[in-house]
């Protein structure tokens, strides 16, 4: 496809307008469904009981006396969820994730689940049930649970490739990078190294995780659900609880944000489970304090970030030393970490080693462009010291060492057409950058990378008798892409936008599709749908054939219309799709386009972003004054949507860096288990964030499209951090840069003279 | 759970009485609701005092302002009276939540929550105000600082509820504010506070002040030497210093997830200063 020259340089008509979106309605008027609002027919209500403890064995459960309680209809423990995957490691994580089995990994790991009548009686049977637990010394800090004589969280873990005989909480260590940096650090003039750290954050998706399970004694089932990924859910859902694929339906519902938080199971196989046990429906609901304390937040990271640079401004040689914590169990966080953190640039020599650990804490989960924006803020922040020691400009600075094509990036591959220069372009003209700041005031840049993603996809298109489209897809719409392909196939069909209606299928419907993450969603069912539009209109081409009674070689399709080729077709009219499709029933039944495809072709995504701060230096307070991205967005299909997610992760990656952190105390347990003491931003708390869409095309993308929707939470971190640190004059390491934090450094720097 | 809507005061200390302690007083609820569904309090009883005629209005009486206790917090900002009297209270009682718990919320339910965080209560202290309370044996009017015993704690006996606040009417130059240090714009609570209320003398001099803080100490605390050190003064930065370090002095505060013990003890000071400068520049100084 790469050199198909039909897929480039296009004239769209819909692709590139700002169409309504059509959920928009459903959505403010509350008759959109989410997670929480299916019910069934006698559907009890499921609740977990969870571990109070950092690190405990769990001696037994007492579940008797719970189960007297009249109204409980099932209780289930690990007991009732066997390994069914024969022990494969990854599922059976996911699996020790839902029901702790021996021993409970992290304060808030489910231990038991009941269903009951109605909620009082769950509670009261909660509360009913005995766990004898024998507390365990616990370890929730990364760099802590890395020293020797840590306690160790997983008894069967090794460094992989490491001491086949050692236990250990290092799950595994990568490394990446090229060239010889002993060397180029040798050659540098100036060598700036210095260490960082960032505290764990979560998603924070408004929508709670919540389901509705049906189990029939015939072993199969429904789930409706709030998630990611419908499919992904039904494959680990069927095989750990043992049911066939094909007998499980999954739905998913609307989805009030996940952000990689909804990509695999937390309690949908507890609430199977107990709807198997109880033979009834049941709907599982869980607490906010239950999504903090449960689900999988991000990383919390420790780096040492060391970079190398001539006077003239060219890096001889960079290395980073990435440490991310996993939670509970073993991941591939730090690794991505690895992967992401030189990938802004073109380096001779260029190292990162990063390590896997694991900390009493939560199973950790994707959080948009997952790992990526620690290593920036470590990476970035540096770039900035490197600058400011040679007296360069950030902005020329990262210019003069930015990759472009043909860069060999710091993870391996040679990159093709990439957009980080003309962000960086971009951001040396924005009108911020020349804006004057007053008094305690501070500016800040960094750049971000992250991969896209492309994988199965399957999607329908079906016309209807009076020419409206029905586009089936089974990538969950996380941030419009029910626009986004509505407006695909309006473009490939010729018909107008309003007249598409693009529903997510459930998974009887459809084949396989990957969850809606790697921002693939409009990238690979867009490209599924385009290949699903063309079948259609090979279709409704051959039916303007029948119609005509001509070969079909000479019917050509323009503007949604069949036309006939040649003067010997002078006297017949051109058929519209409305008018085949009124045929239809008479010319060979519906009208329908398919496609299954491994959406190879993915692009890399950068961005840069500019940020402005006032700190208060009595208190260390941080406003944002003034915010700007600038993102490569291939092709931008709906401009609306590209904006609100480059302004969406802008808000997220704002959070992180200045207030939103795990605090754990010192018996192990999270402190701030609530959006009132784990602070995500509040609309006062932004300014308008200023967006620049550049459109550099994905040459892997029937339009060029890249995903667009991680990139813009990596530059934040190191963005603010280096605007706050302009500000008060101080370099600002530990993430999140809280009011403490920032007047702890301010006062250490003025009696430090 | 029983609900019940007396529309006496009368009637709502005997169904308060009766429960021995098993009663909860419902005004706004934004505590209650939280703490109920939370699975944190019991109650056998909920006893609403909205329906309670002379707990539902805001009235200007010889001696200054009684707020009843079904009140809310809006309620109190759209009162142009005693926000002239009393801005600092107002503006206090106005940071409490959102819009939508402004509609709900009181400041006696607010004082009767007995968080040290809790916003309109060190500008209440400051001001002097005090707190009507009713029980079985009768009527008692009680400093607003002495209402509360320690964290969720009051010195309310069984069956008593608190009718009304009252705060005294203003006299020549006074001025009244309350700062609170929150990570966010909005939304929040108070990391640490501070309330000031001052009145002044002959060529701008303070001749009478209070000081109090929020969330440094289990209980809000009244700091007569922060009060001390400005007064016989026009706020000039030593008095200001003298002030910061009379506050500092008097905080007690535990490292949390919300602030460090160093945090709240510094920014508590810094907080006073530019209350006091405010309520200075309120009073017409």
């Amino acid at each position: 496809m790469k050199d198909d020259p039909s897929f480039t340089n296009q004239a769209f008509k819909v692709i590139g307008t700002r169409v309504a979106r059509p959920d928009g309605i459903d959505k403010v008027t509350g008759r959109a469904r989410y997670g929480a609002d299916a019910s069934a027919a006698g559907q009890l209500v499921g609740m977990i009981l969870r571990s109070p403890h950092a690190h405990a064995e769990i001696r037994s459960i007492d579940t008797s006396k719970a189960e007297k309680i009249a109204g409980v209809k099932a209780i289930i423990t690990s007991a009732d969820l066997p390994d069914k995957v024969n022990g494969k490691r990854d599922m059976l994580d996911i699996l020790e994730n839902c029901m702790a089995r021996g021993r409970a990994l992290y304060d808030g790991h489910a231990v038991a689940a009941v269903a009951a009548i109605d909620a009082e009686t769950a509670k009261k049977a909660l509360k009913a049930i005995k766990v004898d637990y024998k507390i365990l010394p616990h370890v929730t800090d990364v760099d802590a649970a890395m020293q020797d004589g840590a306690p160790i969280v997983q008894s069967w873990v090794r460094t992989a490739g490491g001491d086949a005989n050692k236990t250990t909480n290092v799950a595994q260590v990568s490394q990446f990078g090229h060239g010889n940096i002993e060397e180029g650090f040798a050659e540098a003039d100036v060598i700036i190294e210095r260490s960082f750290k960032t505290e764990q954050t979560h998603q924070g998706y408004i929508e709670p995780h919540a389901c509705l399970a049906s189990v029939g004694p015939d072993g199969s089932g429904e789930l409706w659900v709030t998630t990611q990924g419908h499919y992904t859910f039904r494959t680990q859902c069927a095989q750990l609880l043992g049911m066939d694929i094909a007998k499980l339906k999954v739905t998913s519902s609307e989805i009030g944000g996940g952000f990689g938080g909804k990509t695999h199971v937390w309690m949908e196989p507890v609430a199977l489970a107990l709807s198997r046990k109880a033979n009834r429906p049941v709907k599982l609901v869980l607490t906010r304090e239950e999504v903090f304390r449960g689900t999988g937040p991000t990383c919390s990271t420790s780096m040492d970030i060391k970079v190398g640079a001539k006077r003239d401004g060219r890096i001889t040689a960079a290395l980073a030393v990435l440490r991310y914590q996993d939670g509970a169990f073993p991941g591939i966080w730090g690794m991505l970490g690895g992967m992401t953190a030189w990938a802004c640039y073109d380096l001779p020599n260029v190292k990162a080693i990063a390590y896997d650990v694991l900390v009493n804490r939560p199973k950790v989960a994707a959080y948009r462009a997952p790992s990526a924006p620690m290593a920036a803020f470590g990476v970035e922040s540096t770039m900035d010291l490197v600058a400011q020691a040679i007296d360069m400009d950030p902005v020329e600075f990262r210019l003069l060492n930015a990759a472009k094509e043909g860069t060999r990036a710091s993870y391996g591959p040679t990159y093709g057409p990439i957009g980080i220069r003309a962000t960086l372009e971009a951001v040396k003209n924005h009108p911020q950058m020349k804006a004057k700041l007053g008094p305690n005031q501070g500016r800040g840049m960094a750049c971000g990378f992250w991969f896209n993603f492309g994988g199965q996809t399957c999607s329908t298109i079906n016309i209807g008798t009076d020419g409206t489209v029905n586009v089936s897809v089974g990538t969950v719409d996380v941030g419009g892409s029910r626009a986004s392909l509505s407006m695909i196939a309006a473009e490939e069909l010729g018909v107008p936008y309003e007249t598409v209606k693009c529903s997510v299928a459930d998974t009887a419907t459809l084949g396989h599709n990957d969850t809606t993450e790697g921002s693939r969603g409009t990238f690979s069912s867009g490209m599924a749908i385009i290949f699903a539009a063309r079948n259609a209109v090979g279709e409704l081409r051959a039916r303007a054939a029948k119609t005509w009674d001509v070969p079909v070689e000479e019917v050509e399709w323009k503007d949604g219309t069949a036309y006939p080729m040649g003067d010997q077709h002078h006297n017949l009219k051109p058929l519209s799709l409305k008018d085949i499709a009124a045929k239809s029933p008479r010319t060979g039944g519906p009208i329908a386009g398919h496609n299954e495809t491994v959406a190879d072709g993915a692009g890399v995504s950068f961005a840069s972003h500019i940020c402005d701060v006032e700190v208060d230096p009595e208190t260390g307070s941080t406003r944002i004054l003034r915010y700007a991205v600038v993102q490569d967005a291939g092709k931008a299909i709906h401009p609306d949507y590209v904006e609100g997610q480059f302004q969406g992760a802008a808000a997220q990656g704002i959070g992180w860096a200045l207030n939103e952190e795990y605090v754990y105390g010192k018996d192990g347990r999270l402190q701030n288990a609530g959006f009132l003491d784990y602070r995500i931003p509040v609309c006062s708390d932004l300014p308008f964030i200023d967006t620049t869409i550049l459109e550099i095309p994905n040459p892997g993308h029937p339009y060029g499209i890249r995903g667009v929707g991680e990139t813009s939470i990596v530059p934040p971190l190191a963005a603010i951090g280096n605007a706050v640190s302009n500000a008060v004059g101080v370099r600002m390491n530990h993430v999140p840069m809280s009011p403490p934090r920032i007047l702890k450094a301010i006062k250490t720097q003025r009696a430090a003279g | 759970m029983r609900y019940e809507a007396p529309t006496t005061t009368k009637d709502a200390v005997a169904l308060l009485s009766k429960t021995k302690g098993k009663g909860q007083v419902l005004a706004g609820g934004s505590d209650l609701l939280v703490r109920l569904k939370g699975g944190f309090v019991e109650p056998e009883v909920i006893v609403d005092i909205k329906r309670i005629p002379a707990m539902q209005a805001v009235s200007k009486t010889a001696s200054g302002f009684k707020i009843g206790a079904a009140v809310s917090c809006a309620q109190l900002g759209e009162n142009s009276a005693l926000k002239k009297a009393w801005p600092g209270v107002v503006e206090a009682a106005n940071l409490i939540g959102s819009d939508q718990i402004q509609s709900r919320c009181t400041v006696v339910g607010n004082l009767c929550n007995a968080s040290p965080a809790a916003d309109s209560v060190p500008a209440m202290v400051a001001a002097k105000a005090k707190a009507v309370v009713v029980g079985p044996k009768g009527k008692r009017t009680v400093p607003v600082e002495d209402v509360v015993a320690g964290p969720g704690k009051t010195t309310l006996k069984a069956g008593e509820l608190i009718e009304s606040i009252t705060l005294p009417a203003r006299k020549g130059k006074s001025g009244d504010a309350y700062l609170r240090f929150i990570p966010r714009t909005e939304m929040d609570i108070a990391v640490c506070s501070a309330g000031v209320s001052l009145t002044l003398g002959k060529g701008g001099v303070v001749a009478e002040a209070r000081v109090a803080l929020g969330a440094v100490a289990p209980t809000v605390v009244l700091v007569p030497a922060a009060a001390k050190a400005i007064i016989g003064t026009k706020l000039d930065d030593d008095a200001l210093a003298a002030m910061a370090a009379a506050c500092e002095a008097a905080c007690n505060p535990i490292d949390d997830k919300r602030g460090t013990v160093e945090f709240r003890t510094e920014v508590a000071g810094v907080l006073a200063k530019r209350a006091a400068k405010i309520a200075y520049q309120r009073a017409g100084g």
